[in-house]
């Protein structure tokens, strides 16, 4: 739909086409109608013109004008004036905030050296491909969340890069401008949806809607989730996997199609190394034996793997519940077998490779310039001489290290922060009292958000305001096509892009990664690979380069302009060569959770629950707790518990319950349903109480509620990616009266 | 005069709850009132493999169709912003039409 206007006038309001990317969340990049008057913006619809949701908005997008004038929003600089966490703050200006921060960043560099700063990244915002630029002008190669294991993206991203050269999604006509019409796409047969809830979350560049759209058009679903989800309930085989054991059930898939040999021999032969090797591997797991790991009747398990082989065109859609089991890596590579050898990768309707849209790239985390920095620089990138595999895959640092680096200060220090984006303490970070001594030791920490969230009340000494994406422009090249950001609105009190903060700071330390004097020079330079600027782009709007089948086969998919993959050895490694090379296991395995029914059966008898946590709701993490239409739908913490457990307890619904387990005890809101399975509970996760006391010790009162105390950091896989997050015990009983 | 519905297919509606906040952003609808509310039937086992789980919007008596867009062209703003475009809107005897030959479907006549 290129070259629809951008701007025009409707019965009083002025509409500005824009696309949606963060603050506020969430990953994608949806087209919007921004209706305004008199610079205030008063509605938000979906653009209908926009091919990526084709009019379809989310709540979060709906609520925007409440997201930017709650008369909670940051509006100016500030500074700490108490001790921290006291919540004593005092406007200052930009001039004075960036001054301070210069000093004091300058300062600690001195002292300790740059690398002593971190910069902490939340998820998928329109700033991380340029957090970690001005991080690398500052001096410091260290970009970090504070997710065990970088259990999110990070392991798929890793593992497809490994066996398929690339990022790979399910081929729901998404690289199309005229979508489900395109002649060139095939309706899929069959869509495996694997730990992810598309609909509700949209997440990773995709969204649910899509799928929805495929159903209509006659989609069989097979879900692997271990919660009922709509979609599971739609299904024509839900697969409710136990928890952690997403690596069994892939090899057990595997297992009927090798050995029914359903799967494509031409393809094999021709495009993929290593088959025998993985043969063999997979023939040590049997279907009956993984079966009985994951709690699935076998014959469901062999029935999904007949139907995911048998139709044609099959699509695998993946999610994060993978990347969070230690071998979450191995289970990915098990996803790149299964499309691959049974014909579906680069077909219409199969999964495909995901390259950046005109070769422009916004990376998901840091990089931009990582490798312009001195080699002196970036062997202080935490974790990196520990986790080889982390070093030649993503320019971002462990967070596992990093914590235990903290502590030990060993082989140096951090003293200061950089937190941009991301409320980190109730949210991504896991087991978050250790995070939190972490922070409290840091002689200086800056943050950049929307809102005074826990993390700044605990931590903050200078607070920048932030703005929201109707206050800025700006580029989304959102994996299928490249569109604007078109500033529509005033922007709220001194609120500044994060872009701009960036640049502005950045110049300060090191020009040489900063040589721009405006925003728009930057998103410029950023377009460059698809010759056009950014007023270019904006006129000609959503814009979109299609996308041809059967890539490997015409050279499209390597830097050298070979046929085949990219990979060492042109094919989809079975077998993977690079982490061979690494020291790691080439071959898929799977190990059980660190602590589960099997591993720890003594501690089951103690704790007799699997305990999930991360399940997304109406907010986007850990947003949107003070927006009033939103925080209706969803007003408290809840924890769902199927009813004959609940029963076995005396656990009514509504009740207050305690969650405890070997590390801590929490509590959160009883939900009687059999969404989930009578072994295991789901926990809300990313709740803070915008309504309640900021200062020390409440801190919104996140402590009481947050699920991520229950989890341990450490419990990583070999390869540093990928960590027991969704697979921990824990029992629960009844809040007492009194007690809260 | 025609009367005028909304017409929703409950097949494909995933509960994402765009339909209730787009209406209470268009007409300023504070909390704890509605101008579409969101039902949800289930979860429970219907037998081994299958499973009840749907949800329905249910215009309230506070709806209006979106008088003041529908007059100049525009979808009501629970159609229009609809994540899984299950809803229609259209006068009803067409909508009705429509109906009759799909299954799972549920047609509203607000006041």
């Amino acid at each position: 739909m290129e070259n629809v206007p951008w701007r025009w006038e409707e019965d009083g309001y002025t509409v500005t086409r824009s696309t949606a990317w963060s603050g506020p969340g969430c990953h994608e990049g949806c087209g919007v109608l921004l209706y305004t008057k008199d610079g205030k913006l008063m509605k938000v619809e979906g653009d209908h013109e926009h091919p990526f949701n084709q009019g379809r908005l989310c709540p979060r997008c709906l609520a925007l004008p409440d997201t930017i004038y709650h008369p909670d929003r940051l509006k100016y600089p500030i500074k700490r004036v108490g001790e921290r966490g006291e919540g004593k703050w005092e406007r200052i200006s930009w001039d004075e905030a960036y001054d301070t921060i210069e000093k004091r960043y300058k300062e600690i560099s001195e002292k300790y050296g740059p690398w002593s700063i971190v910069g902490l990244r939340g998820t998928g915002r329109d700033l991380m491909w340029q957090q970690g630029r001005l991080l690398y002008a500052i001096g410091t190669p260290n970009e970090v969340g504070t997710l065990s294991g970088n259990s999110c993206w990070a392991p798929r991203a890793a593992s497809y890069h490994a066996t398929t050269g690339a990022f790979m999604v399910a081929d729901c006509s998404q690289y199309f401008a005229d979508r489900y019409d395109n002649p060139n796409w095939k309706v899929p047969e069959c869509i495996v949806i694997w730990g992810t809830n598309p609909v509700i979350s949209n997440p990773d560049w995709f969204l649910g809607s899509w799928i929805v759209e495929c159903m209509k058009r006659g989609s069989k679903l097979i879900v692997i989730d271990s919660r009922l989800t709509w979609l599971a309930a739609r299904a024509d085989i839900w697969l409710q996997v136990r928890p952690g054991t997403n690596g069994a059930l892939a090899l057990g898939l595997l297992d009927v199609i090798i050995r029914e040999e359903l799967y494509d021999k031409e393809f094999v032969e021709k495009w993929t190394f290593g088959f025998d090797k993985l043969s063999e591997r997979v023939a040590e797991h049997p279907v009956k034996k993984m079966a009985e790991i994951t709690w699935i009747p076998e014959e469901k398990l062999a029935a999904a793997a007949r139907m995911y082989a048998k139709s044609k065109p099959s699509a695998i859609q993946v999610g994060v519940s993978v990347d969070m089991e230690k071998t979450g890596v191995y289970t990915v590579h098990c996803i790149a077998a299964l499309a691959s050898i049974t014909g579906n990768m680069e077909v219409p309707g199969g999964n495909v490779i995901a390259l950046p849209p005109y070769g422009v790239k916004q990376p998901g985390v840091g990089g931009w310039g990582y490798h312009d920095l001195p080699e002196g620089t970036r062997k202080h990138t935490i974790g990196h001489n520990i986790y080889p595999f982390l070093a030649t895959g993503l320019p971002t640092a462990s967070p596992d290290v990093l914590l235990e680096q903290m502590h030990t200060e060993d082989p140096y220090p951090i003293r200061g922060a950089w937190i941009q984006g991301t409320n980190t303490l109730p949210c991504m970070a896991t087991d978050p009292k250790q995070w939190y001594e972490g922070f409290k030791k840091m002689d200086f920490v800056a943050a950049v958000d929307l809102y005074i969230t826990p993390t700044i009340m605990a931590f903050a000494d200078i607070v920048l305001p932030a703005a929201t994406y109707p206050e800025k422009n700006s580029v989304r090249a959102c994996l299928y096509n490249l569109s604007s950001t078109n500033k529509a609105i005033d922007n709220v009190g001194e609120c500044k892009s994060d872009l701009q903060i960036n640049l502005e700071l950045g110049k300060r330390f090191n020009r040489k990664f900063w040589p721009w004097d405006a925003e728009e020079d930057v998103l410029d330079e950023l377009l460059k690979p698809a010759g056009m600027t950014f007023k270019e782009l904006q006129q000609r709007g959503p814009t979109y380069p299609g996308i041809e089948y059967k890539r490997y086969e015409k050279g499209m998919l390597r830097p050298d302009g070979q046929s085949g993959f990219n990979t060492p050895t042109g094919k989809v490694e079975l077998f993977s060569t690079f982490l061979h090379h690494l020291g790691h296991s080439p071959l898929p395995y799977f190990e059980e959770p660190t602590r589960g029914p099997v591993t720890t059966p003594e501690l089951y008898k103690e704790y007799p629950l699997i305990l999930i946590t991360g399940v997304r709701t109406i907010f986007f993490h850990s947003e949107h707790r003070q927006i009033r239409h939103l925080r209706e739908i969803h007003p408290e913490p809840v924890v769902e518990i199927h009813p004959d457990t609940a029963k076995e307890l005396g656990v009514n619904d509504g009740d207050w319950v305690w969650i405890e387990n070997h590390k801590d005890r929490i509590r959160q809101k009883a939900k009687l349903t059999p969404i989930v399975h009578p072994k295991m509970i789901s926990a809300d996760y990313g709740w803070w109480f915008p309504e309640k006391p900021g200062p020390e010790p409440s801190l919104f009162g996140f402590w009481d509620v947050n699920s991520s105390r229950l989890i341990d950091m450490g419990l990583v896989g070999e390869t540093g990616f990928g960590a027991d997050i969704k697979c921990t015990l824990c029992k629960i009983y009844k809040v007492k009266e009194g007690e809260m | 005069m025609t009367r005028y519905g909304l017409l929703i297919n409950y097949e494909f509606c995933t509960g994402c709850h765009s339909c209730e906040v787009a209406c209470k952003q268009e007409h300023n609808i504070p909390v704890g009132k509605w101008g579409i509310k969101l039902s949800e039937i289930g979860p429970w086992q219907i037998s081994k493999n299958k499973w009840q789980l749907s949800y329905i919007p249910v215009p309230t008596d506070l709806c209006t169709l979106c008088k003041s867009r529908t007059k100049k062209g525009k979808l009501p703003a629970c159609v229009h912003n609809c994540n899984a475009a299950v809803m229609k809107y259209g006068p009803v005897e067409e909508l009705a039409k429509e109906m009759a030959g799909n299954s799972r479907m549920v047609l509203f006549a607000p006041k």
